[in-house]
């Protein structure tokens, strides 16, 4: 058996933001796990720029961005095995993992770092009628083939959901030459960033069609068109809005999915809204010792936050390893009318930070209030001009204001308009 | 001439119109709610620049094609004009992050600039 005191498994943004963290707070011995041949995650194939604004203060493709944090992990020597698949964690932190060169691994790690990102929606989640013709793929399969494998996957396509990796491929695919007929989206507004509109949509005139969805996939061996229909409040089909629009390709970018196989199997609770699991301050499960960070936590819109929180992952990591951890007295966070989810959950009141609480809204608001109350009690009130669910929001709890609360306190947040 | 953006600068999207004279010159700019938006407007309306990214062919690499972006903001309307030239070329591989493919695309002054490695096969 191997020792680690920490072993990451993911070797993307979260995992090496979170390894480095941890190697800056004094743990030696530490492990990345990463299936891909590379370290990366999916910036690798993220070849548009915009990532790294907040962090870096300049405009980064996704491999640039990468590359900063792969150069750091080399740097400072912190181990990680590629083309390794991490299969199972065990009650006591042992992690089994498999790979062509060790075959079976089992590592023993006082503390394990959940790192393993997302992955998009299929087909198979959307129930969408039609035959199962090729040419229907997710928007980030589409950009792996096109920015790695260096082919095209279609020519005239349409891109059902108007999440910001679906805004991306259609700018990309219409760069290369396809052409993008339309942008469904079943929602009243778009899930991704005004930025991405403008500029991968509006710049190359492909409209793009709010509540309104794709109900029939036609085409025998290879996808010869789709028939779209206008949705009503209820996101049902309204009759007599069926069209038909002719294509080889139908890409979908309709949601991730945090990919918590390995959370779940271990028995950390997870949040039925996030889909990950549910934490404290320091990112740590209801499992001790296992920590998480990044998409596999809650679905970011920025790499930058992937980052600062994975950071945080590390050093809460570093702590436990290192016997700094206080011993924890909770109060719980819960986002109420209007916002769906606060991460995290649940704060030590005995942490002598500030803490960032994350959160999301649930539909557009504009010339909004969010509000913080503390056991009903408003604490903060922020004006915000523009709300929306695929923007993140944050609000700082600053730690005098920690050591007012009392164990078993309830912190709400909510939006007021 | 009235001109209808959605502006960038800030997660807001305030839509700003841009009264323009016939021969281009900006008459007002209505619509934005700070500053930012009264200078993206006017960039947007006078010379609108994009940021390119996208692939170049690589030979004897471990992928057939390798990331790139313009290492500068070129001229909107010369985006497809890139697009072309860029695919006319063929590098060999190694290409390190960093390294110059293209230079001076089209006269814009901007080079095309590897934004990943590709290592030899």
């Amino acid at each position: 058996m191997l020792n680690y005191d920490i072993v990451v498994i993911g070797g993307g943004p979260a995992g090496m933001a979170a390894a480095l963290k941890a190697r800056e707070c004094g743990v030696e011995s530490i492990l990345i796990l990463e299936r891909a041949e590379t370290l990366g995650g999916i910036l690798e194939q993220c070849i548009h720029t915009g990532f790294g604004l907040h962090y870096f203060g300049e405009e980064l493709s996704g491999p640039e961005y990468a590359d900063r944090f792969i150069k750091l992990v080399n740097e400072k020597e912190i181990e990680y095995k590629t083309d390794t698949m991490a299969l199972e964690i065990t009650q006591d932190n042992v992690v089994y993992a498999v790979n062509k060169e060790d075959g079976l691994l089992e590592i023993q790690a006082k503390a394990v770092i959940l790192a393993m990102g997302c992955r998009e929606r299929p087909r198979g989640a959307l129930n969408i009628a039609g035959s199962r013709c090729s040419g229907i793929m997710t928007a980030g399969t589409a950009q792996k083939y096109v920015n790695i494998d260096g082919y095209m996957p279609g020519k005239k396509v349409v891109i059902l959901g108007s999440g910001d990796i679906g805004l991306i491929m259609a700018r990309r695919m219409t760069l290369e030459g396809a052409e993008v007929k339309t942008v469904c989206e079943l929602m009243p507004y778009s899930s991704g960033l005004t930025r991405n509109i403008v500029q991968c949509l509006n710049d190359f005139n492909i409209p793009l069609r709010l509540s309104c969805t794709v109900i029939d996939i036609h085409g025998k061996d290879r996808v010869e068109g789709v028939t779209i229909a206008n949705v009503d409040e209820n996101r049902k089909p309204i009759k007599g809005t069926e069209e038909y629009i002719e294509c080889d390709t139908l890409l979908l970018s309709v949601g991730l999915i945090p990919e918590n196989e390995l959370t779940r199997a271990v028995g950390i609770e997870l949040d039925p809204v996030t889909n990950g699991a549910v934490v404290n301050e320091f990112r740590e499960t209801s499992h001790k010792g296992v920590f998480a960070c990044g998409n596999v936590l809650h679905v970011h819109d920025l790499v930058d936050y992937v980052t600062l929180e994975s950071q945080t992952a590390g050093e809460g990591a570093a702590r436990y390893v290192l016997g700094k951890s206080e011993d924890p007295e909770y109060i719980t966070a819960k986002g109420v009318n209007g916002v769906r989810y606060i991460v995290p959950q649940k704060i030590n009141i005995r942490n002598d930070g500030d803490v960032k609480l994350y959160f999301r809204v649930g539909e557009v608001y504009k010339n909004a209030k969010t509000v913080v109350k503390y056991n009903g009690e408003e604490i903060i009130s922020k004006k915000r001009p523009r709300l929306a669910p695929g923007e993140m929001e944050n609000v700082v709890i600053k730690n005098e204001m920690l050591k007012k609360f009392s164990e078993g306190g309830k912190l709400e947040i909510s939006v007021e308009v | 001439m009235q001109k209808n953006i959605i502006c960038v600068a800030c997660p807001m999207g305030c839509g700003i119109t841009v009264e323009l004279s016939d021969n281009g010159d900006i008459l007002s700019v209505t619509g934005n709610t700070c500053k930012r938006g009264d200078a993206y407007a006017r960039t947007e309306c006078t010379h609108p620049v994009r940021s390119l990214a996208t692939t170049v062919k690589v030979s004897g690499g471990v992928h057939n094609v390798v990331p790139c972006k313009s290492a500068g903001a070129i001229p909107k309307e010369k985006i497809f004009d890139c697009m072309k030239k860029i695919s006319e070329v063929e590098v060999k591989a190694p290409v390190t992050l960093g390294d110059v493919l293209v230079e001076n695309i089209l006269g814009t002054g901007i080079d095309i600039v590897a934004t990943n490695h590709c290592p030899k096969e």
